[in-house]
């Protein structure tokens, strides 16, 4: 928090902080909202980080992403451009019960879900974040054991955190061009459907903007990521995030897992988080890159033609 | 005039080759091909299992390559020798009549320590039936020569003489992944010995990593060998499952690890409660 705060006393014309829910524990559930005033309806990408809560280089990647744009929009036409054009939003914290358990003691650093209390039949906390969605929700790639990893609530959208996000998205669902959920670890872009019998409607587009965006990264520091469905390269997964998002009509949505490969798994190291944010920077830059540049920049384009055009004609017919 | 004109059409030519770009509108409706209510095909979770050429980027090519990773740490790993996955290139899988599947698979493993890369073939058996047995592995890997082989055995020397450095040792030592480089021979120990585990309980539908060497602790003994005890912690990514080992094993630089005995622990969900406020 206290961190979210200094970027805004940092940037004050650009950020705003949102609170936009609540934890089971009562924590305030924030985002970043980062760009240009401009007085003009404004379209919007969506970024969350930690929705599982011992995967700790997400988060970490939330604060470079911010960094790195409030850093470059400054110099940087296109990102000058893209701050004009698309507001982004920012949580670089979902799960922050679940986070803040990671880091009680050794035994809890692996905890993945949030800490919602055990239900009446059951003895275990938490329910899998990432299951609760409603999108094909508690058909397959999870269990209803209360204790499994992949337990996906008593119903769909049961849990605060799910609401939360929700709630707010759907309110502004029409101006949203993309929709990331930062993960580790394996190394992949996983897009919709999470569900084995289901292919997103641009799934093409989907596969091959998730190509360039794992070529970005491989250019960086030559780190092999996969793109793919979870069911083809991982394994089923319904009620996600990014399947909800992709339901609503929200047309680029990916999941990112970031490194490593199998070495430290979860406890990556201090040398590896820069590296690991350079290169995920790249891909997360080229997703929305395409995603802005298809929806502005095309016919920005074609008017300056014809218009220079119409104008030379004039120009010359009056000599 | 006619100079002007023909400069006009040739400035209008040009700027109009810049191509057309179609907007697409914004999607309003949601995506009906999914809906929330629709009903999904039943089946179960293992479905029919992928045969004949296999896409190296899928799922079941990724899982036996894991396998095929446990083999060769089992077979060639030491303190200094650590193998990993690199790619897969291509891969092949078939059902065997009622007895199992097998699969071929060609990759290119990597030696994360000294970062040197080479091809591999691996033929892999997993059997059908009760309970879990486990699978079948071919493989071959290229010793080549390195300081592995001066550096296992003065470790070994050291560890010899010098019995009171290992105890209750957790690695890595904090959250953060940190693991001092001295301490590093020992996490590879625990990694070889937990490979003998992975390839053990793997199956198809399963993908392990070593996810934290809670403890291990060096033993005394009179024998040639050095032993240890060893509490680890594997990360079973289909289920998202930590699962809890403990072992004694063997190292010398001539024989390898030899697991001794292992012992699965009990999941403990207790310790996944808050404890009750007072």
């Amino acid at each position: 928090t206290s961190w979210m705060e200094q970027m805004v006393k940092d940037h004050p014309d650009v950020v705003t902080v949102v609170k936009y829910g609540k934890t089971y524990e009562s924590r305030d559930i924030s985002l970043l909202k980062i760009g240009l005033n401009t007085g003009k309806e404004k379209k919007a990408i969506w970024m969350d980080c930690g929705i599982h809560a011992r995967e700790w280089i997400a988060p970490a990647f939330c604060q470079y992403f911010v960094r790195e744009i409030l850093q470059t929009y400054k110099t940087d036409a296109k990102m000058e451009q893209m701050m004009k054009n698309v507001d982004f939003y920012v949580t670089p914290v979902l799960n922050i019960d679940g986070y803040i358990y990671t880091w009680e003691n050794e035994t809890t650093r692996l905890w993945r879900k949030n800490r919602s209390p055990e239900p009446e039949d059951c003895s275990c906390y938490g329910t899998d974040l990432n299951r609760n969605f409603d999108a094909n929700w508690g058909t397959i790639g999870v269990s209803f054991n209360c204790c499994s990893k992949f337990y996906p609530g008593s119903k769909a959208m049961s849990e605060l955190e799910t609401r939360a996000v929700t709630d707010f998205v759907r309110s502004r669902k029409d101006s949203f061009l993309c929709f990331l959920s930062i993960h580790s670890y394996g190394q992949m872009l996983l897009i919709p459907y999470g569900h084995p019998n289901y292919t997103a409607p641009n799934y093409d587009e989907l596969m091959m903007v998730g190509q360039g965006a794992t070529e970005a990264i491989w250019k960086v520091h030559r780190t092999n990521y996969t793109v793919g469905t979870p069911p083809d390269v991982l394994y089923p997964i319904t009620g996600s995030a990014t399947d909800w998002a992709r339901m609503q009509g929200i047309p680029l949505t990916y999941i990112f897992e970031l490194r490593d490969n199998g070495t430290y798994r979860f406890e990556l190291p201090e040398d590896q988080i820069q590296p690991t944010c350079e290169e995920a920077y790249r891909g997360v830059l080229y997703i929305i890159t395409y995603a802005h540049d298809k929806t502005f920049n095309g016919a920005v384009a074609n008017t300056a033609v014809t218009l220079s055009g119409i104008l030379l004609i004039f120009v010359f017919s009056f000599t | 005039e006619i100079m002007r004109l023909v400069v006009v059409l040739a400035v209008l030519m040009g700027v109009s080759g810049i191509p057309d770009v179609t907007i697409s509108p914004p999607t309003a409706s949601a995506d009906t091909s999914a809906h929330p209510n629709s009903i999904p095909e039943t089946g179960a979770e293992e479905d029919v299992m992928a045969t004949g050429e296999l896409n190296p980027n899928h799922y079941p090519a990724r899982r036996a390559a894991q396998v095929v990773q446990h083999y060769l740490n089992t077979r060639y790993g030491s303190p200094f020798r650590l193998i990993g996955v690199q790619t897969v290139h291509s891969g092949n899988a078939e059902d065997v009549a009622d007895s199992g599947r097998k699969y071929q698979l060609e990759l290119s493993v990597n030696d994360i320590i000294t970062n040197t890369t080479q091809t591999c073939s691996a033929e892999l058996f997993f059997p059908k039936g009760k309970g879990q047995q486990p699978p079948e592995v071919k493989a071959l890997y290229q010793k080549y020569k390195t300081n592995q082989t001066l550096m296992s055995s003065d470790f070994a020397q050291q560890l010899r003489s010098d019995i009171s450095t290992l105890s209750n040792s957790k690695l890595p030592s904090d959250s953060h992944g940190h693991i001092e480089p001295d301490m590093k021979p020992f996490w590879h120990l625990g990694i070889l010995a937990s490979s003998f585990i992975m390839l053990n309980e793997s199956t198809e539908n399963t993908l392990y990593n070593v996810a934290q060497v809670a403890n291990i602790t060096q033993l005394t003994t009179e024998e040639d060998h050095l032993e240890f005890d060893c509490h680890t912690l594997l990360h079973e990514m289909v289920s998202q499952e930590i699962i809890h080992w403990k072992m004694l094993f063997t190292w010398s630089p001539a024989e390898g690890v030899k697991v001794v005995q292992m012992k699965r622990l009990p999941h403990r969900h207790e310790r996944e409660k808050s404890p009750k406020t007072n």
